[in-house]
């Protein structure tokens, strides 16, 4: 029996059943963590005696029947930027490298409402800002599926360790993609919800009007439970949502006949890779063969969407990491002269280039003068977006379309563009514009041998129809997992046997 | 239309966002800002007379409660990830000469 093979809901199963305890599930994965972060380094922080400590508490609550739900005693992957009582959360960045929070975020909070147990915070673009998880502090993350290439961004190391069998699910955050497109590059399931279905608070802000936590998994079922766990009304959040219908489960069926399925002809063009464009293509005729009715479109707007994008993101972003200053958290320079002197250089030195860029451009387009002129015209232009959206979805159920352009690029070759990087948004951005929820499922490799994902994206709250066909989807292929998980289990099955019943495995790396 | 960002806007901007940019950053900054603009520029192709600017996608109303006190003390959390305290406040530099 290999638990750290096994899908989330699997597990949960086999805990409740008592087939596998808490402890050993978790030891499992830190054993999994101990052979795979020298060579992925999905994680920022791993919380070995945390989790151990909390693997007898919730044991014990599923023994005494507190823990009753389908992820009780399954271990988890926290983004790190999401606040984490007593566990260090740095949003990596230097600015951030000694914070750790009083309090822990809402949405990590219901999962351990719900039983689960994290077992550490996953590397990222800093501050969520990039595509590859390059602009991390503290190093890359690097692809499983090829150690050369990037996971994506901003959360790849979330879809990294998902990939890489170190933990059966995630948390994750997008604010232009960052679940969507790394859950393609590593062939795995992500999914990010209509706007304000996860609480924001406690998740440290990039773009609020934008930003949504969701669930990266190994396959649909384990997203729709992870969001059905993590979503909830919070006053805590006054962008918090109150939703009829938090039954994603209930979706999972393999039934898409009648499903009207739009394909924007506008995202299939000049730009985007021709294995790419062929996987999407074939997989939707699967779900066409499956009795959805396919029609293509004209979208329209969509060359307009990164421009926007980038002008609120920034916006946003230079009024939210205003709050880094050296003062309440954090880092703070180590000679100065005077109060504003010490503020500009404590974020001069705290924060990376990609994060100085993006605060820059915030700065110019808020400035007086130039505030109508960007940061309105951004705001109209995503008033005209939405509409669009809305035309679409008088028409169809759900869009399908590809995650990015590509396949994950190599290490290094994205960060000296930075122009050609956000392009690689496009397919992503549009949709957090909009505030829709959006799936990403793998649908098949390039020649290269890397994962291609398929978007699927509905209207507000319709998280159920893209979970439903992405389900649908999902029934016609068999989850692959990349080659270096089956080198990860052979070097762990001599570990596993000599450290039964012990301690001395599974050390924080 | 290529923009020019002159040497007093970066300056300018560089006060907003509290950065003290090298001079290397600042031609950096100044390179990447007016490549980015030139391609931001490209949303005045659209016409946007008469469209409401969308800051959310939902309409946002105010929350209201009751003011009824739900915390306790919170001093000793606020204060636990200050770089430094002193007599259970925020110690910064001195603000006024």
């Amino acid at each position: 029996m290999d638990i750290c093979r096994m899908t989330a809901l699997e597990l949960g199963k086999k805990i409740r059943q008592r087939e596998v305890s808490v402890t050993e599930a978790v030891k499992a994965f830190l054993a999994r963590m101990e052979a795979a972060e020298p060579k992925i380094h999905s994680f920022v922080t791993v919380d070995r005696e945390g989790a151990l400590k909390r693997a007898r508490e919730v044991q014990k609550g599923i023994d005494e029947g507190r823990f009753t739900g389908p992820l009780a005693g399954v271990p988890a992957a926290v983004k790190d930027n999401m606040c984490t009582k007593g566990l260090l959360t740095t949003c990596s960045s230097k600015i951030l490298g000694n914070f750790t929070p009083t309090f822990t975020a809402e949405a990590v909070q219901n999962l351990e409402k719900a039983g689960a147990v994290i077992i550490g915070k996953t590397n990222m673009d800093e501050f969520a800002m990039g595509s590859t998880t390059e602009t991390s502090y503290f190093g890359v993350t690097r692809n499983p599926w090829n150690l050369e290439h990037v996971p994506g961004g901003s959360s790849g190391g979330s879809c990294a360790a998902v990939a890489a069998e170190e933990c059966p699910f995630a948390l994750g955050s997008d604010t232009g993609g960052s679940i969507r497109q790394p859950s393609s590059f590593c062939g795995v399931v992500g999914l990010k919800p209509t706007y304000g279905t996860v609480s924001r608070y406690g998740l440290i802000a990039y773009g609020s009007s934008l930003d949504q936590i969701g669930p990266v998994a190994r396959n649909v079922s384990d997203c729709a439970a992870v969001l059905e766990t993590i979503a909830s009304y919070d006053k805590k959040d006054s962008t918090s949502i109150r939703r009829e219908d938090y039954a994603f489960t209930g979706a999972l069926a393999c039934d898409v006949k009648g499903m009207r399925i739009g394909i924007p002809t506008d995202y299939f063009g000049e730009g985007l890779d021709g294995e790419v464009r062929e996987h999407i293509r074939s997989a939707v005729k699967m779900l066409e063969e499956k009795g959805a009715l396919v029609e293509e479109f004209d979208l329209s707007l969509v060359q307009y969407a990164i421009p926007a994008y980038y002008v609120i993101a920034s916006a946003e972003a230079s009024s939210n990491l205003s709050r880094f200053d050296g003062v309440k958290y954090g880092y703070r320079t180590e000679s100065f002269e005077g109060l504003h002197n010490m503020y500009k250089k404590t974020r001069s030195e705290g924060f990376g280039a990609e994060v100085k860029r993006r605060i820059m451009l915030g700065s110019f387009v808020l400035s007086s003068g130039y505030y109508d002129a960007y940061y309105l015209k951004a705001l109209r232009t995503k008033a005209l977006i939405k509409e669009a959206f809305d035309r679409a979805f008088e028409r169809y159920d759900v869009i399908a379309a590809p995650a990015a352009p590509t396949t994950a690029p190599k290490l290094g070759k994205s960060l000296s563009d930075p122009l050609k990087m956000y392009l690689g948004d496009i397919y992503t951005v549009s949709v957090n514009l909009a505030g829709l929820p959006g799936i990403t499922v793998p649908v098949g490799k390039d020649k290269k041998g890397l994962p291609i994902g398929m978007q699927l994206i509905g209207n507000c709250f319709e998280e159920k129809k893209i979970i439903r066909a992405a389900y649908a989807y999902e029934q016609t292929r068999a989850y692959e997992s990349p080659e270096i998980c089956r080198d990860l289990r052979h070097g762990l099955a001599g570990e596993e046997k000599a450290g039964k019943g012990g301690d001395e495995y599974g050390k924080a790396v | 239309m290529a923009n020019r960002i002159s040497d007093e806007t970066i300056e300018y901007v560089g006060i907003l966002a509290k950065l003290e940019l090298s001079g290397e950053e600042k031609e950096n900054a100044r390179s990447d800002m007016e490549k980015m603009l030139d391609y931001i520029d490209t949303l005045n192709e659209l016409d946007t007379t008469g469209v409401e600017p969308m800051s959310h996608v939902f309409p946002l109303n105010n929350v209201f409660r009751e003011d009824v006190v739900v915390n306790g003390d919170g001093s000793k959390d606020a204060l636990y990830n200050a770089p430094y305290v002193k007599d259970q406040g925020f110690k910064v530099p001195k603000t006024i000469g």
